[in-house]
């Protein structure tokens, strides 16, 4: 077998979000979607991490948190085809007994998973502090978050930005899914976030842009920039533009898809835009 | 005849805490601090000053502390936290149920100031919910030591135990009357005194009261089986029961409201198992207000005089 490319680890994802969700006729499939190319990119390209003997302490390796737990499909998806549990239990989603929760959870020992999330706003507090454990243990690991731009909303980011800008925690790279919708609408018309670059300046962080987020390479390359940031005194955030549902014609363009699972015509149709790759499907 | 505790000193519970931090902090390298601009009020300035690399000054931002510190255990770490009772539960209780009780992490949130004897401050500052909403959370272990060497004690204790902790102390200078070398055991009850006609159970600032209460009972001639409660849960259900069994009926007795306290646990715990006339000395489902401590537990009936009260009445409702 040909090794797959990141293209097809892409595509093959989007086949996992798309049947786990409809499976059980719920679940959050549009950011789940459109962050994609990001989690992939992540877990392939960048984070230095070891599947294959799980320590939930993280030592001696990135970490990474989904503050925007909602997003667990992708999650699960990309962690078991890294390896950290068997494809099979993908199946298992949302359904009774599982250790895959509707929203992920350390609490069924699922490896991968080091905290709980799905109440928004607390993944960055939690990643500073795995960050200040890191600086304690003389680990120069770091640690990585997803948020999404509705989630910023939540007050406690502001606090988490404010105290990791003041006090200089430089071994966060925390990622912004900006893509523009939440469930009531869209950012604008639900809390308009403003300019979110200058608000992290002014909170003294580095800022790296991302055009178009669901290009693997812009995002490979942002994340790679953010990366050569770290260290420098300053926490870094990646502003990355995202499309939800992207992947899928009729998931674009629209927030209704934030938490609603396609019907199973549907779903047919989104698969075919997603053709079965090398790596199979669960 | 009555066991005769001796004051030994008059202390805050809270100093107990500080105390017991500082020691952990040179015995231990993983035990660090998190503060919501409180160290001194909490007692954690000598940690802050002898170990500034491992305390973690949040400024006031209570939900963004308690976050953080279930971050700082992926990577080992012990972390305490320290803020006022009402803002170490009611104002970041989402964050802790999903990061610290629900996400298992090792996590000791330890509150001062708790209960009406915060005093003049008031109502605002006054949490009487607190072991309420903590207790209600699956895997928490609720703590609320009596004096400074048992929330020294207790300190230590919650450090070596693996999971996450609430522990609760106050802001006043109180007796201190647990001999020092006295063992704490997580979720055991401490017997102050063996007797057959009424059990009295007490926790925190109530069980010197309950201990005077004791006293002014032994003289009217009816014999009181004292418990000190410190750990509401995991609560020493054997230690109650078997009480009872001897004495048929009780008396709980806690700075808190009556609505979500320890007697409220007792009386859940006693209906299934041993079904026992009850009467509760806590605050009857009301905030409180601005006042000096000993004035706040007059009125709102706290002290060793409303203790002897109840257990006159439980006692006259167990003879009927």
């Amino acid at each position: 077998m040909s090794k797959p490319t990141l293209k097809d680890i892409c595509t093959q994802t989007r086949r996992d979000i798309l049947r786990m969700i409809t499976a059980v006729n719920s679940g959050h499939p549009g950011g789940a979607l459109g962050c994609t190319e990001f989690m992939v990119a992540l877990y392939h390209k960048i984070m230095e991490h070891n599947p294959n003997s799980w320590d939930p302490d993280g030592r001696d390796q990135d970490v990474f948190f989904l503050s925007n737990g909602h997003l667990s499909s992708v999650w699960y998806s990309v962690l078991a085809r890294c390896g950290y549990f068997p494809v099979s239990e993908l199946f298992t989603f949302r359904h009774i007994n599982s250790r895959l929760q509707g929203h992920p959870t350390c609490h069924q020992g699922l490896e991968g998973i080091r905290m709980a999330s799905g109440s928004l706003g607390q993944g960055l507090s939690v990643a500073i502090g795995t960050a200040l454990a890191k600086k304690l243990n003389g680990d120069k690991h770091l640690v990585y978050t997803l948020h999404g731009d509705g989630e910023i909303q939540e007050g406690q980011i502001w606090e988490a930005v404010m105290y990791a800008g003041a006090k200089g925690v430089d071994n966060i790279i925390a990622t912004i899914d900006a893509n523009g919708c939440q469930i009531d609408g869209t950012t604008d018309q639900v809390l308009a976030l403003g300019n979110l670059e200058n608000k992290f300046k002014a909170f003294g962080w580095d800022v790296v842009p991302v055009g178009d987020g669901n290009d693997i390479e812009q995002v490979t390359f942002a994340l790679g920039k953010a990366k050569a940031l770290s260290g420098k005194g300053k926490p870094v955030v990646v502003l990355m533009k995202t499309m939800m549902g992207h992947g899928v014609d009729f998931m674009m363009h629209t927030h209704k898809w934030h938490g609603k699972a396609p019907s199973q015509e549907q779903l047919e149709i989104a698969l075919a835009q997603n053709p079965e790759t090398i790596l199979g499907d669960y | 005849m009555m066991k005769k505790y001796e004051i030994l000193g008059s202390k805050d519970t809270r100093s107990g805490f500080g105390d017991a931090l500082a020691e952990l902090g040179n015995e231990n390298p993983n035990i660090v601090a998190l503060c919501a601009d409180l160290t001194e009020s909490l007692k954690m300035d000598k940690f802050a000053s002898e170990h500034p690399d491992r305390f973690f000054q949040t400024g006031i931002a209570e939900a963004n502390m308690i976050c953080m510190a279930a971050g700082l255990t992926i990577g080992g770490k012990i972390p305490f936290t320290g803020t006022f009772a009402n803002f170490s539960t009611a104002r970041v209780y989402d964050q802790i149920r999903q990061s610290v009780a629900y996400s298992e992490k090792n996590v000791k949130i330890c509150a001062s100031h708790a209960g009406l004897t915060l005093g003049e401050d008031g109502a605002t500052h006054q949490t009487l919910e607190d072991i309420g909403m903590m207790k209600m959370l699956p895997g928490m272990v609720v703590i609320n030591p009596c004096d400074y060497n048992q929330t020294k004690a207790a300190t230590r204790a919650v450090a070596e135990y693996v999971g996450p902790v609430y522990l609760r102390f106050g802001r006043p200078k109180v007796p201190v009357f647990i001999p020092e070398d006295m063992p704490f055991e997580i979720g055991k009850a401490v017997k102050l005194n063996e007797g057959k006609d009424v059990t009295i159970v007490a926790t925190g600032h109530l069980v010197w009261e309950a201990v005077q209460a004791a006293e002014i009972l032994e003289e009217k001639g009816i014999s009181v089986d004292l418990i000190n409660i410190h750990t509401i849960k995991p609560l020493d259900a054997a230690a109650i029961i078997d009480s009872v069994k001897v004495t048929g009926c009780i008396v709980t007795a806690e700075e808190h409201n009556i609505v979500g306290g320890l007697g409220e646990s007792i009386s859940s715990l006693l209906a299934q198992e041993c079904p026992t006339p009850q009467e509760f000395v806590a605050v009857n489902d009301v905030f409180g207000e601005s006042g000096t401590p000993a004035r706040l537990m007059k009125k709102y009936h706290l002290d060793a005089d409303a203790i002897v009260e109840k257990a006159e009445k439980v006692i006259a409702r167990k003879n009927k």
